[in-house]
């Protein structure tokens, strides 16, 4: 049975092979490529399930994880080598990424319905499902940050995917540019990490000797002075998670990356893509706490902090349904870096897993929202459309719920889970920090549920809306499912009744190592006030008296601090400021300069040297070299005529003779080709004799 | 018993029954039937050969096999390339097929 994981490779492999496949192959076939997209991922998620149940029924897996690598190649005198690791962890990832990829792909077949560019979608989409799988089951640094370049350049061309629109085509080189910003630092810290321990490989990275040796190291950082190798490695590296997980000051790509197809939105930017940020400092946990009491967990625990009540403050104040959902992403990846800084390991893979499933719901509810309304995206033209979309409404509500954390859907067990580790660590502001965020998430949740199903429709397209094809509807039926229930597995055990009944299996299998979270009644009680509360809120502002078509939003009664929060505390146009401006300026001035000061200076070289080149010519050339050029064109003249003798009387002559007989040959021995069959087997036979005869005569 | 040399007189005189059918017949099937001869008396060679030089050793016979085997695929393909001559040709006399004439 143990064999079962040398499947694990496979994984990444099959949507590789779809999308070299439509991309060389089946391109114009639009049906097959769908059917190859779907058909390779469907295949991953089967052997993921293997894996993953192969994962769960081994025995002290995170101890000694599966781990299989083969040589890649000789650099100097380092092997670098490529690899598979199955840990719990990857376990669970495996659970969860191709699940929901499976059911975004199907959704997408229905989605993307009559694009021009189908095939290409189901291409791009495979080759991210490849980078996303693939950085999973990688077994070192090198391989994961290839795998999340791979995403990277799928994340540019998806979310430019309809590039005749210009806001998507700057959308995507927003994204792009931005977090490449993050994968500098990424890579800085991967340079620095293999300068400092020779290797990238995760089992010799984390070990304990050599996270010890890390710690005592000493590097001198400028402006901080001595700073341990660890911390400052651990930072580089999270600069990755800040790009790709979009954190504060890197966030402002997300919101736009909603220009791209709705499919892509749940696939990248809910699901999988932002969360590969978090999954790497699940990996790098042991790393980030290599110090003790160090400065990393505290920068990671603030970042995350910040960015969970930051962007929840501007998901209130907007109106474009996608939008609203991008911003609740970017506010819990902000939970899951804040948890993983306060040490909550496994409260943050727990949250990082439900959150995929209801995230990936409520974008893929909101793509059918989108859909049905004939591509409305505003909520404020929609309302009314619980009656219209029976089966998106219910979803969505499900998925509304669990995000809000209301018992017992998904969302509130984990999110619980954060709060209460940060409460019991003593953290007392971080978990202030995330119980506002969590009240704000629950009423912007409420804002928009109210907006867009109930009350009547504001406007034309919301009025003749109707539900979608069942490629997309099934989907969410099965999301649903997983976002209603999956939390049941991470229920801490002194849980009154349903702890004991189910024992917590999610803290058994990831975080053996780690001490199991209890209940504290305070913090369950409030974040459940508080959930409630929000959705109250919403119901309050506008659930009660439905806003009827043109009326302003309730929120604008708060003056400046509503235009702040729907400008986005302008944080694009600062960046703007800051950084494009002065590039533009610089550039401008370098025109300016290049254009009087650099053109001033080459026409005088080159006004100079005509001057010089005219004197050389009047006193160097005529009288001196003319006369030594004459000289030798004469010789050269007598010898050429020497020389046209010789070569028309012998050597002409040799070529001449050499043809002829060569054509003479020819001519004679061409009466043997008959062409006859039989003639060819005389001589064949007669030859045959003569042989023998010799044969026997010698 | 039959000494060896009849066996090969039988066959050499075959071969060159089936020789002399391959070079003188005009008919393109004769000659095909020519060429069935002359394998035919190399068949009887490597029986006979068997049969008295080595016994019991089946060498001889799976060879003959083979080459029945072979003679029927090659019987086959011949025709089927005379019927194709001749539809292209409306002959098959071998004198008459000389496209490959220098």
């Amino acid at each position: 049975m143990e064999g079962l994981f040398n499947l694990t490779w496979l994984i990444p492999v099959f949507p590789l092979v779809a999308f070299a496949t439509i991309v060389l192959y089946v391109r114009r076939w639009k049906n097959i490529s769908s059917y190859l997209a779907v058909g390779a991922i469907a295949l991953s998620f089967v052997v993921s399930q293997i894996v993953f149940w192969m994962a769960i029924s081994t025995p002290h897996l995170a101890e000694a994880p599966f781990h299989s690598v083969i040589r890649w190649m000789n650099t100097g005198q380092t092997l670098l080598q490529m690899g598979v690791m199955v840990d719990p962890l990857t376990a669970v990832m495996l659970f969860m990424v191709p699940l929901v990829c499976t059911m975004i792909f199907v959704y997408a077949i229905g989605y993307m319905h009559g694009d021009p560019r189908y095939s290409r979608f189901f291409a791009y989409i495979c080759l991210f499902a490849s980078g996303m799988l693939g950085l999973v089951v990688a077994d070192n640094l090198l391989m994961l940050f290839m795998f999340w370049e791979v995403m990277g350049l799928c994340s540019y061309l998806l979310i430019g995917f309809w590039f005749e629109k210009p806001s998507a085509m700057k959308a995507g080189l927003k994204a792009f540019l931005t977090t490449r910003v993050g994968d500098a630092f990424f890579l800085m810290g991967l340079v620095l990490l293999y300068g400092q321990t020779g290797s990238l490989a995760f089992d010799k990275v984390l070990s304990p000797a050599t996270l010890q040796t890390l710690a005592n190291t000493m590097l001198t950082v400028p402006f901080f002075g001595a700073v341990p190798a660890a911390t400052v490695i651990a930072l580089l590296i999270f600069g990755g998670t800040v790009g790709k997980s979009a954190q504060f000051p890197l966030h402002i790509w997300l919101p736009d990356a909603m220009e791209g197809p709705t499919p892509v939105s749940a696939l990248i930017h809910a699901a999988t893509m932002v969360s590969a940020g978090v999954y790497l400092v699940v990996r790098m946990f042991p790393l980030f706490h290599a110090v003790p009491h160090g400065s990393a967990p505290e920068v990671v625990t603030f970042i995350g902090a910040f960015t969970a009540l930051f962007a929840s403050t501007i998901a209130v104040a907007q109106n474009d349904i996608k939008k609203v959902l991008a911003y609740s992403t970017i506010s819990q990846l902000g939970y899951m870096v804040m948890a993983l800084g306060l040490g909550a390991y496994v409260a943050g893979a727990f949250h990082l897993i439900t959150h995929a499933f209801f995230k990936a719901l409520l974008f893929m509810g909101s793509g059918s929202v989108i859909v049905g309304a004939h591509h409305e995206q505003d909520m404020m033209e929609m309302g009314g459309l619980r009656s219209r979309m029976k089966i998106t409404f219910w979803t969505y509500i499900v998925g509304t719920l669990a995000l809000a954390g209301i018992p017992p859907l998904a969302g509130f067990w984990s999110k619980d889970e954060i709060l209460a580790d940060a409460f019991g660590h003593g953290h007392i502001l971080a978990w202030a920090v995330g119980s506002a965020a969590a009240f704000l998430t629950a009423f912007y949740m409420g804002r928009q549920i109210f907006l867009v199903f109930f009350g009547k429709p504001r406007s034309h397209h919301a009025e003749h809306a109707k539900e979608t094809p069942k490629t997309m509807v099934y989907p969410l039926i099965v999301l649903a499912f997983f976002a209603a229930l999956l939390g049941f597995v991470g229920v801490p055990e002194d849980f009154p009744v349903l702890g004991h009944l189910l024992g917590n299996p999610f803290h058994a299998f990831v975080g053996e190592a780690y001490a199991p979270g209890h209940v504290n009644w305070l913090v369950m009680g409030l974040s459940i006030l508080l959930a409630s509360g929000g959705l109250g809120l919403g119901y309050l502002l506008y659930g009660r008296t439905p806003l009827v078509a043109g009326q302003p939003d309730p929120l604008a009664r708060l003056g400046p601090v509503y235009k702040l929060l729907k400008n986005k505390y302008y944080c694009d146009e600062i960046y703007h400021l800051i950084f494009i401006r002065p590039v533009t300026w610089l550039g401008d001035v370098m025109a300016v300069v290049d254009k009087n000061g650099l053109d001033w200076v080459v026409n005088t070289v080159g006004r100079s040297t005509a001057a010089f080149g005219t004197a050389l010519w009047r006193f160097v050339d005529v009288p001196i070299i003319d006369g030594a050029v004459n000289l030798v064109g004469r010789s050269g003249d007598v010898f050429s005529r020497l020389w046209g003798w010789f070569d028309n009387a012998i050597i002409d002559g040799a070529v001449n003779a050499v043809g002829a007989a060569t054509s003479w040959l020819g001519r004679e021995l061409r009466s043997m080709q008959t062409g006859r069959v039989q003639n060819y087997l005389l001589i064949a036979s007669v030859n045959v004799v003569v042989l023998v005869l010799l044969y026997m005569l010698l | 018993m039959i000494p060896l040399t009849w066996y090969l007189v039988l066959a050499a005189a075959l071969f060159c029954i089936g020789l002399y059918g391959v070079l003188a017949r005009r008919n393109a099937i004769g000659l095909l039937m020519g060429i069935e001869l002359m394998l035919n008396a190399a068949n009887i060679n490597l029986l006979a050969f068997e049969r008295y030089v080595a016994p019991n050793s089946l060498v001889g016979q799976a060879f003959v096999v083979f080459n029945i085997t072979v003679a029927a695929a090659e019987a086959a393909v011949g025709l089927a390339l005379i019927i194709a001559i001749y539809r292209s040709r409306d002959t098959v006399a071998v004198e008459d097929i000389d496209l490959l004439r220098g």
